[in-house]
């Protein structure tokens, strides 16, 4: 039996396949940072840190004429949203129905996806460096309108290639921001998520979570989600009328190339 | 430069299709130089040769081995399916099917990474 103790949860195999395909449906379109940045593992619950290659010296070593290091790491850090599911209506949901009431569940995913992509974009404090807070570049302005977005977006990889920064690029959106982009077509119709697709040669993602907007380069080996527990349901406890579960995941976010993306605030 | 590998127009693939695809060639490419290998040094009779040949071939097992654990490592049910067939002892056509019908009976309280995760991993490609 696995850390997650599903085997112990008074839920059916079919109850699990629901809960499963429900959460993969809500965390999917919200994961926004998986779509942009390297993403290795998963590797594992046990697995704790990830290697920098990076060392710090040791004062005071036990023995004279003898020199010591100590090996610099990453520590992945856990997120995990406890909620609470009705048994009645997972018993409902094993005799077929296809309404079952998932709300809790849904909500859950929707927090640590919000989580995540802020842990990756914006940091988390004293536990993440954060692409936005990392990156040396002067950070741009989006404008008020979306007709100015092309403009900011323009500027924004003319001055990564200016750094030497190669595409192709990827823009993280916020929900105001995404909004207003996929509602807007610029002078002659022409869809301004299209026109913004072009300048970048990459995707156009929503990220819910993230304050105005980042670009970023997807040419890869600048930016790495390390993995070690993927998203996963897991049991705590259960009464006659709920079962209490979680989400989890552990993982750690390094800024290899901190230069390889710009802020775009609102 | 021929551009095979790819079955649909290569524009309108993700940058992750694609990679995947130039993986799947590979892959391709290096069971063809094992088969080729064997043949080989089934007819050759110098010795030499034959020694030359065998270093060879490892080269490409080792290659082969390489490219298949990327493929597997991006598609999950690939390889849940690859974990009930390889390195099993027995009947190879009983394991795959076995483990076909498992990959399809859902994930069960196990979850569908071989983690007990969702098994969601990198979305690089999920957005266009």
């Amino acid at each position: 039996m696995s850390h997650l103790l599903r085997e112990s949860a008074p839920i059916s195999d079919a109850g699990w396949s629901l809960l499963d395909a429900a959460a993969r449906e809500r965390l999917r379109p919200a994961l926004a940072a998986r779509k942009l940045v390297d993403f290795s593992g998963p590797h594992g619950w046990e697995y704790s840190a990830t290697n920098l290659g990076r060392v710090e010296p040791l004062e005071g070593a036990p023995e004279a004429g003898v020199s010591g290091l100590r090996r610099r790491v990453l520590p992945l850090i856990e997120l995990r949203v406890d909620f609470e599911l009705s048994r009645s209506e997972l018993r409902d949901g094993d005799r077929g129905a296809d309404d079952v009431d998932l709300e809790p569940l849904d909500n859950a995913a929707h927090k640590i996806a919000v989580a995540e992509n802020i842990a990756v974009f914006h940091g988390w404090q004293k536990a993440i460096t954060g692409i936005a807070e990392a990156s040396p570049q002067k950070p741009g302005k989006l404008g008020a309108t979306a007709d100015k977005y092309p403009s900011a977006v323009a500027r924004a990889v003319e001055q990564l290639l200016t750094s030497g920064i190669e595409g192709p690029y990827g823009l993280a959106l916020g929900r105001e921001q995404y909004r207003r982009v996929v509602e807007t077509a610029e002078h002659g119709g022409y869809p301004l998520l299209d026109h913004l697709r072009k300048i970048l040669d990459g995707p156009i993602v929503w990220a819910p979570g993230v304050e105005g907007a980042v670009v970023l380069s997807m040419r890869g080996g600048d930016f790495v989600f390390e993995s070690g527990q993927d998203l996963s349901i897991g049991y705590l406890s259960h009464d006659a009328a709920v079962v209490s579960l979680y989400l989890e995941e552990s993982f750690s976010f390094h800024v290899a190339t901190a230069e390889a993306a710009i802020a775009l605030a609102t | 430069m021929g551009f095979d590998q790819y079955h649909e127009p290569p524009q309108e693939l993700s940058p992750a299709t694609r990679t995947f695809a130039r993986l799947c060639a590979s892959l391709t490419e290096e069971a063809e130089a094992i088969g080729w290998y064997e043949q080989r040094i089934s007819v050759e009779t110098d010795p030499e040769a034959i020694a030359v040949m065998r270093d060879a071939v490892g080269e490409e097992y080792k290659h082969f081995s390489m490219d298949l654990e990327f493929l597997l490592r991006r598609t999950p049910r690939w390889r849940e399916i690859a974990r009930g067939v390889l390195f099993q002892a027995g009947d190879i056509v009983e394991h795959g099917e076995e483990a076909e019908a498992d990959s399809e009976s859902g994930s069960g309280s196990s979850g569908s990474g071989e983690d007990g995760s969702l098994g969601i991993g990198s979305l690089r490609g999920a957005a266009r």
